[in-house]
């Protein structure tokens, strides 16, 4: 029982990361941008929403209401300066400038903020209530909620890129950009919105983790890139369910792993990711190139 | 070698090739007094300073591989505290076993050359991007294993033993020494590196890996050498870090920090040139001792400073000095001389190599501003 209990907590954290890597693969499948700071982003999405929550008094769970759009905004600008700028250079600079966005902004939040742990949503029953199945199984309201999350958040990435207009664009720009922008496309602006809309996930996954965990400065990186990097490999590049099934098999490889000794948890994770790395590089539901 | 044939074609046409425009062994014989002053240094510095050299020396080690992994290879590692760590863990079990930590350095560094070896196995395929997280997952993945073997310290670590029963003045003075023999070989193994064959393959791979690859040229092989090498070295700058710090704590030592540390000083001090690191290090020193009192500051400013230098200075500082100077004091390109006219000023100037540009491209032919380029410009970048 207790490793049944593994795997549907396994299979619910999965949608946390998903949730993750939903913005890391819309930067890179569009811009062909892989975003350094992406986990720090994450953070301060975290920071803000504490900061947002403190100052107006908003439950926890509306604060996406005010912290996504700040977010978006704030990628919008991003793209259209620093990250424009290094795509204009090259594929190395873009990775030069993101891994710098990522040092500085960490240092600036333990700078400016400190090194404590926050929290998200202390003491609200729905994020820290649950359900029982049986007696051994305890299943968290906060994971069935971020799973239906990550969910909705990918069913309306895979709506918006196939039938609206700015997703047309976007797919088209990220297929083949001269061809886009004789049609008339201003592909900056395009750029700048699909960066936009990967924030805004990025927003969503940092309320998501300050609300399931604490969060630090430091867990930017060690946590959320990393996670979301090894969901997106597992369920293989630019593929929106492919990375949902990425996530869920990180997920329950980590829960597997703390069951059977809690300081395997991550390690376990980090280890399935290799092996797809060496045994199927495409990765679970990619096709070979 | 086709090289010698080339240039034997090359003189029929009465052009000269040299390896740079001056004379190299002025640059040799210069090194040379570098390297016996800062041997010296013990004897007529206090210990704080060669304190601070012991960490420079540490940087620029650890940049002149990033530089060779990143300006010439074209493999953005994050992950090189990966070797920083087995490095530092590779000396602490050699110590606990009984070898004095200087003589386990060098068996340190060649472990951790045979380590990158499965290392880069599970990370090769990965491009660019990818590659980068590869391998910042694969740090992660070893300071994890390595946390789990309570014998060596477990998850806080442990003081590196057999280094209690130096006299402190002469502790000091010999971690001073082998920083310093460590990064004298490091720059002198890339050097080599670059002037031999690797480097003629990287350069074509950097110019062009589809035509490289046509070429003949083994890539992947081409690669791994440069993972292997900067295995290597990181690790020796990782066991010199562990007598320096006389212990080892598998946070710190597995740090990103140091990735952030030699990525900075590449970029700040030139991307793809030997020199460039050089100076990125002294900048980045400077700058930590004079912020040092500001917690995380030094690298909030270096971090922002890297990121406006990759913008709009890409070849960093040693690009503007070579812009207006033409130097270049490790030349591993090529410099064509147009021998019928007696005046040098005349020289035909081809300054390709990888000497010249990095992995950043776009700054079109080597055209010294006397000269004519006989190069067909880089495309560099990726």
């Amino acid at each position: 029982m207790v490793w049944v209990n593994a795997i549907i907590q396994g299979i619910l954290t999965g949608g946390l990361y998903a949730l993750f890597a939903c913005g890391l693969s819309l930067m890179f499948g569009v811009m062909k941008v892989v975003n350094l700071a992406h986990g720090d982003l994450a953070i301060v999405g975290a920071y803000i929403a504490l900061g947002v929550i403190t100052i107006t008094h908003i439950p926890v769970l509306w604060s996406f209401v005010i912290v996504v759009p700040i977010m978006a905004v704030l990628g919008y600008a991003l793209q259209r300066t620093v990250i424009q700028a290094a795509l204009d250079r090259s594929v190395l600079t873009t990775l030069l400038v993101t891994f710098g966005l990522s040092v500085v902004i960490e240092n600036a939040l333990l700078q400016f903020i400190n090194a404590n742990s926050h929290a998200l949503g202390v003491g609200n029953s729905i994020i820290t209530g649950s359900f029982s199945i049986g007696s051994q199984i305890q299943i968290a309201y906060l994971l069935v909620l971020i799973f239906a999350v990550a969910v909705v958040v990918l069913l309306g990435l895979q709506y918006f890129l196939s039938a609206s207009r700015y997703g047309r664009m976007i797919r088209a720009v990220a297929d083949d950009r001269e061809a886009a922008q004789l049609s008339g496309v201003d592909y900056r602006h395009v750029f700048g919105i699909a960066a936009a809309i990967a924030f805004g996930t990025v927003a969503l996954s940092g309320i998501a983790y300050g609300m399931y965990s604490q969060f630090a400065p430091t867990t930017g990186t060690d946590t959320i890139l990393l996670f979301a990097f090894a969901a997106v490999v597992i369920g293989g590049l630019g593929s929106l369910w492919g990375t949902l099934l990425g996530g869920v098999i990180l997920g329950v490889a980590q829960q597997i792993g703390a069951q059977i000794n809690i300081s395997y948890e991550v390690l376990a994770g980090y280890i399935v990711l290799l092996a797809v790395l060496v045994l199927r590089p495409q990765g679970l539901t990619g096709r070979r190139a | 070698m086709t090289l010698t044939t080339e240039n034997a074609a090359r003189s029929g046409e009465n052009i000269r090739v040299t390896r740079s425009r001056r004379n190299v062994a002025w640059t040799g014989l210069g090194a040379l007094v570098v390297v016996v002053v800062l041997a010296l240094f013990p004897y007529i510095v206090y210990s704080g300073t060669t304190t601070i050299m012991v960490q420079a020396f540490i940087v620029l080690t650890l940049a002149s591989m990033w530089n060779l992994l990143a300006g010439y290879a074209g493999l953005v590692s994050v992950g090189q505290q990966a070797f920083v760590g087995l490095g530092a863990y590779f000396v602490l079990i050699l110590a606990i076993n009984g070898t004095s930590p200087f003589a386990a350095l060098p068996v340190a560094a060649v472990a951790c050359g045979v380590a990158a070896v499965p290392l880069w196995w599970l990370v090769a395929r990965l491009r660019s991007g990818y590659f980068a997280i590869g391998t910042w997952v694969l740090a992660a993945t070893v300071m994890l294993i390595i946390e789990r073997f309570s014998s060596i310290g477990g998850g806080t670590g442990m003081p590196l033993p057999g280094l209690s029963g130096y006299d402190p003045a002469l502790l000091t003075a010999y971690t001073y020494w082998i920083a310093l023999a460590v990064t004298v070989v490091a720059l002198g193994t890339m050097y080599l590196v670059l002037r031999g064959r690797l480097g003629l393959v990287l350069t074509a791979i950097r110019d062009d890996e589809t035509a490289a690859r046509s070429s003949g040229a083994r890539v992947g092989l081409a690669r791994m050498g440069v993972f292997v090498i900067a295995g290597i070295f990181c690790g020796a700058a990782g066991a010199v870090q562990a007598i320096s710090q006389l212990g080892v704590q598998p946070d710190s030592i597995f740090s990103v920090q140091w990735t952030a540390e030699m990525a900075f000083a590449v970029i700040i001090g030139g991307i793809g040139t030997i020199e460039g690191p050089i100076l990125g290090t002294i900048v980045y020193i400077v700058l930590q001792q004079t912020l040092s009192s500001y917690n995380a500051w030094y690298l909030i400013v270096l971090g922002l400073v890297a990121i406006a230098v990759a913008l709009y200075a890409r070849r960093g500082l040693w690009g503007l000095i070579d812009d207006h100077l033409h130097v270049r004091l490790f030349p591993v390109g090529y410099w064509l001389w147009d021998a019928d006219s007696s005046g040098r000023r005349r020289g035909l100037g081809r300054r390709g190599g990888p000497g010249r540009r990095g992995g950043l491209g776009g700054q079109g032919p080597g055209l010294g501003r006397r000269g004519r380029s006989l190069g067909r410009p880089g495309r560099g970048g990726q």
